[in-house]
Formats: C-alpha cells, structure tokens, sequence
C-alpha cells in the first residue's frame, strides 16, 4: 500500500497552531507523508496545495469558530475541481451544535481537545479510500 | 470511585505500588521523595530572598503583601459587538470585578476591517471587533475610564488601539496623565508562539520602543508592555522555558528601548508580565518567586537601573487554557481553583481565572462569574493571603526556586550565542524548543505517564450537556455595515491626510504616537492604518518548522 498523503492546514487568521504541529508530527511517525502548509491559509490554497501534492486527507485545525464559514468552502471547492477521493478531517474548538453540520457535508471525523492522537490516526487509516490498484 | 483506564481490566484502581519512584516536575526536574534543610545549604537569606518589599523581591514586591490590597480580579472578556461587550463589562463590574480585560476578535488583533476577505467567519468570533474610533466609543459608553483600569490583548497593532482608548479618555474629559492600564504589546511572543504578527522584527520593535517614550512623557502611568509568557506556555513550552523565554524577551525590550535613546529608568518602571498559572502547584510558585529574582537582578547589575521600581517585577497571571478539558469539563472548575491558589502564593498582583466552558466556546456570563466567584473565595475564605509569601522558607519551594533560576540564566547564555532574541525568533530556536515539549507532553499522556483525569483515566462516556456561548451570524453583518457607513460620512480630506501622515512617520524615524492619534479622531479604519505601515514595512512570514 502506497504512503498516506495528508495536508495539515491552519485556515483563518488565528496562530494558535501547537495542535497542528502535533497532529502533523504525529502523523508522520505513524508513516504518513505530511505537507504543512503554515498559517492563514484560505481554502482556495488549501484545495490548490491538496491537489498538486496528490493529497489523500485534508486536516484542517480551527480554534476561533471559523469552522462554519471554512468548511463549506473548502467541501464545494474540492467538488467543483471533481476532487472526490479526499478525506476531509477536523480538529480544534468545535460546539457539539455544530457538528451534525460538518457530518452533513461529509466531515465525519470531527477531533475536539483532547482527543488522542493515535485515535486520529487510526481514523485515517480506517477512511482514506484504498488507492485504485 | 469510577474504574480509570488502568483499572478497565476490573482489578480497579492505581494503588500507590503503580507509582514511579521517582518524580519530575512539568520541566523535567527530578523531584526528591523530601526536603531538608540541606537543600538550601547554599541559600543567603539577604542575598537570594530578602523580606517582602525587599531586593531581590524572591518574596513578594510588596511589604505587606495581599494585607494591603487585594491582587486585581481582571476577567478577560470580549465578543460580538462593542455594544455587547459593554454590557459584559458592565456586569463583571457590578459583580465585584476590579479591571477590565479586552479580547479583540482575530480580525483586529491582525489590523483587518470587518469586510476584508480574511474576515471572513471571523468578525466579533473570538472577541470584540473594533474597527475605529466609533467602536472603541461604543465600547466603554458608561464606563468612567478615569476610575477604572483597562488591560488590552493587542499587540501588532497595540499602538493604535491604546490612541483610540486615549481619544476616547479625552472625551470623557480624564486627563492622560491620571489614567492607566496596560496594552499587551508583545511582538516577540507573537513570533515565538501566538503568531498574531504582522509586521517584520525591526519595525515590531520600533512601534514599541516608540509607546514606551511617548508613554514615558504623555501617559505616565499607563503600562507599555505586557512582557507575556501565557502564549508561550500554551503553545506547549514547559514552566522553565516560559520563565526563561519571557524574561529574555523583557530583557531584550530592554535593550532596544536603551538603544533607542530612552533612559532605563524612564520606561522599565511602567514594564509588566504576565505568566500562565498551570497545573504543577509547586513549580508554579516557583516560577513567579524566580523571576522576580532574576529581573531585579538582571535591570541593577546589567542595566544599572538605579529607580526601585526598576526592579520590581510585577505580573498578571491567567489560569492554564490549555488544562481545561472538554471531556466532564466541570473538573474545569477545580483545576482552575488550584491554578489561581498557585497564582496568588506567588505573589501575583492581578489575575484572571479560566472558565469552565473554555474548552467548548468562549464563556457564558454564568461559567465567567463562577471563575470570578473562584478568586473572591481565595480572597475572602481561604486564609491564605493574610501573611505574606507564607510558603517562603519552604525548603523544597526554594530548591525549586533556585533551580527554576539557575536554568533561566543558562537559557539565557544560549539566547545571547545566538545573538539575542530576535535573532534566536528568526533563527527558530524558541519555536523549535516549544514544539518539542508540546509533543513530548502530548505523548506522556498517551502513554498514560501523566494521568488527566476525566481523559486518559476515571473516563466517563457520557459528557454532560454544558450550556455554551453562540456567537450570531448577525454580528459580521452589522460590524460591515458599520464600517461601510464610516466611510461615506466622514471628512475625506481629513482622512487621506492623516493617513498620509503615517506613511511619511513610518519612513522617517519620528515617533510613530501623535500621526496615529490624528488618523484616530479622522475616524481611519484600524485595517486604513495598518496598511499605511504595511505600504512602508511589509509583512512578516514565518518559515513553519515541525
């Protein structure tokens, strides 16, 4: 099976970004190819880095309640460029409120503080569709 | 008691055999079973302790401690519109709190309007939105800012927000001599850890050289800079590094404001701190009782500071965000409780306590007064604060001390190799020091080395439902509106003048203050002025390092 390919991302204007530099380490040491992409990226960059890097997974951290403006945009960017095979996951300050909305637009793994970092990689694992053989 | 992880196989709960023999606190210094009076063989009393109100002030800058007065019960507070934030300040004022406290949302912390496309989702989210001078208006509408003190979370753009709040001081008709507070205006933590930059270095530090001297003649008792270690440590740094980066950062303030022409004595006195309280008592205490030590020894023997209020540090400590859990987050609360105990046996002099609901959005008013309530019980309850430093002596607390000290000044020689700290920022050294022990804390506690509870053990499935705070859509829509309107109706030519007048500041070496004030009563827009300086100094990109 070939390496998992994942794109951490900080969209936003918000710097707080000690859960996606952890996320993306740990990542890494579970054998995954990691592309950091710094901060206050939009999520035309974010789709255009996840494209060119042959992304298999998307992580997008949040902390300032974005959430509800970013995701939607980024779901309806990777879909008007036919991009159908990326995971998108999140992590960061989520309200339980919020999160049948991100379910519903195909964000199933949905990370709050405190979640382990091996459940995360677990869940990529588990959801990155195999690669066509 | 509920079955932790260890105990899911039925045999139950850790006993006192599963222990480690041995301890380390959060900075990985090994901690003796006890403490006798053979570790601190080496201690001077009038050298390394000295009473209360004594150099080196290891004990308190204060003779009397919390007899006198109380620390400040600052609760930092701010979302939504100035008008809502208003009426949250308004409420912690009448509740018994004694400062104010503002959050600005992430569009003003990085001098963007509400309707820039990087505003997007973000107006009025994580604070209030302030805009210009109309906002900063509707902010304090019926707060007398003669009789109270503000303290402002800015920092890029910190010398723009402290003109608005002195132009909104000179409508109220309070002289700028009697006012105070304090503005955050920390660049260097900014680059280390918060990242809300948006400048390069050398033009960062000359806007807060530039507050320190016009604040040193104008506004003598406002507090210029509020050297910040809270960031660093919430990025992940351990309690020696916050104590070793932060006190490096106030020293190399230090540094430009002498080159800049100022005179020690002149602007280190109206210099503050503020420090992170987390969860390792001790050690805490420890940290705050340091560095009092080493600044006081650092401005008299480094800088010759002869003015004893040179010497005295003196901070604002907030309770750990980052301990607060999601998972049964009414643990919150005792958290806290500990955290702020830790805080006050350190001497802080002004405070604010977390919420419970932090983990989960910003606070309701109910989950802020309760944090409020948390410090008033220490205050009025505990006991604790009728003697001053009454752990001082403590054998293991000066052990600790002591060693928190001796690895800041080692931290610090590392500091100076590279050049000093703006050097180190751009050289990553801190960034990379942070990230380290961020993971390396993330990892004990999957491993299960650090219990917390309610998450890697005594864990509940189900999260009780706690109320949290919803921010409504309608905010960015009216701050946009607001914005919009501003700028049919006011005095262009007044405007593009002033705005010009930045320009031509930023380029010569003029105090950057009276331009910016002018642009302020021309209602510019807080992204106009930002941009007048971007036009001239550029942005800042970090180079991300993991």
């Amino acid at each position: 099976m070939r390496t998992i390919r994942v794109i951490i991302a900080k969209p936003g204007l918000d710097g707080h970004d000690r859960g996606a530099k952890v996320i993306a380490r740990a990542l890494r040491d579970a054998g995954m190819e990691v592309i950091y992409t710094g901060l206050r990226q939009t999520p035309e960059q974010i789709v255009d880095a996840a494209v060119q890097e042959d992304a298999d997974v998307i992580g997008l951290s949040i902390l300032s309640g974005a959430h509800n403006h970013i995701c939607p945009r980024v779901v309806e960017l990777l879909k008007a460029r036919k991009v159908d095979d990326v995971l998108v996951v999140i992590g960061g300050i989520i309200p339980d409120v919020d999160v049948p909305k991100l379910r519903a637009l195909g964000i199933t793994g949905v990370f709050p503080p405190g979640t382990f970092m091996q459940q995360i990689v677990d869940f990529i694992r588990d959801h990155v569709r195999p690669a066509p053989a | 008691m509920t079955a932790g992880k260890r105990g899911t196989s039925a045999t139950a709960e850790p006993t006192r055999d599963e222990r480690p023999d041995r301890f380390r606190t959060t900075s990985g210094r090994t901690v003796d079973p006890v403490y006798t009076p053979a570790h601190v063989a080496a201690l001077d009393y009038a050298r390394d302790l000295s009473d209360p109100g004594e150099f080196p002030f290891t004990r308190g800058i204060h003779r009397d401690g919390y007899a006198g007065k109380f620390w400040t019960m600052r609760q930092f507070a701010g979302f939504g519109t100035p008008e809502e934030t208003n009426r949250r300040y308004r409420h912690l004022l009448e509740a018994g709190g004694t400062g104010l406290s503002v959050a600005f949302d992430l569009p003003t912390l990085m001098g963007r309007d509400p309707d820039h496309p990087l505003a997007l989702g973000e107006v009025g989210r994580c604070g209030v939105s302030i805009a210009s001078l109309a906002d900063m208006e509707r902010l304090f509408a019926e707060i007398p800012l003669s009789s109270i003190t503000t303290s402002m979370t800015i920092n890029s753009p910190a010398a723009i927000l402290l003109a608005m709040y002195l132009v909104v001081a000179e409508q109220q008709g309070a002289a700028w001599r009697d006012i105070s507070g304090t503005i955050q205006n920390d660049i260097l933590k900014e680059y280390i850890a918060q990242k809300e930059y948006i400048y390069p270095p050398a033009p960062s530090m000359r806007l807060v050289t530039d507050v320190f001297g016009f604040c040193a003649a104008r506004v003598p008792r406002w507090n210029t800079i509020s050297v910040s270690g809270y960031h660093i440590r919430e990025a992940g740094a351990t309690a020696l590094q916050e104590l070793a980066f932060t006190l490096r950062d106030g020293i190399e303030y230090v540094r430009y404001g002498v080159d800049a022409g100022l005179d020690v004595d002149a602007f280190v006195p109206r210099m503050s701190f503020f420090f992170n309280a987390h969860n390792d008592f001790f050690e805490e205490i420890a940290k705050y009782r340091a560095a009092r030590r080493l600044w006081s020894q650092v401005m008299r023997e480094q800088f010759g500071a002869r003015d004893e209020r040179s010497w005295k540090l003196r901070f604002h400590t907030q309770t750990a965000g980052v301990s607060l859990t999601a998972q049964q987050p009414y643990n919150n609360v005792v958290r806290t409780a500990l955290q702020a105990l830790a805080a006050v046996l350190g001497g802080t002099n002004s405070l604010h306590t977390n919420s419970l609901d932090e983990a989960l959005s910003l606070p309701t008013v109910e989950a802020a007064t309760l944090a409020l309530r948390t410090q008033q019980i220490i205050a009025h309850e505990s006991g604790v604060v009728d003697v001053t430093d009454p752990l001082g002596g403590s054998y293991y607390l000066e052990t600790l001390t002591s060693s928190l000290e001796s690895g800041a000044r080692e931290c610090f020689q590392r500091i100076d190799n590279l050049g000093g700290m703006v050097a180190a920022i751009e050289e990553g050294y801190p960034q990379r020091e942070i990230s380290e022990s961020a993971y390396a804390a993330q990892r004990a506690v999957e491993r299960g080395e650090q219990v917390i509870v309610g998450v890697n053990d005594y864990v509940e499935g189900e999260t009780p439902d706690v109320p949290t705070l919803y921010i409504d859509e309608s905010v960015a829509e009216q701050q946009v509106e607001r914005v919009h309107e501003l700028r049919r109706t006011r005095d262009a030519d007044r405007l593009s003048r002033s705005v010009d007048a930045i320009r031509a500041a930023a380029r010569s070496r003029d105090n950057l203050m009276p331009p910016l004030l002018e642009a302020v009563r021309a209602y510019a827009t807080l992204g106009e002025m930002c941009d007048a300086l971007r036009d001239v100094w550029g942005e800042y990109e970090e180079t991300p390092a993991i």
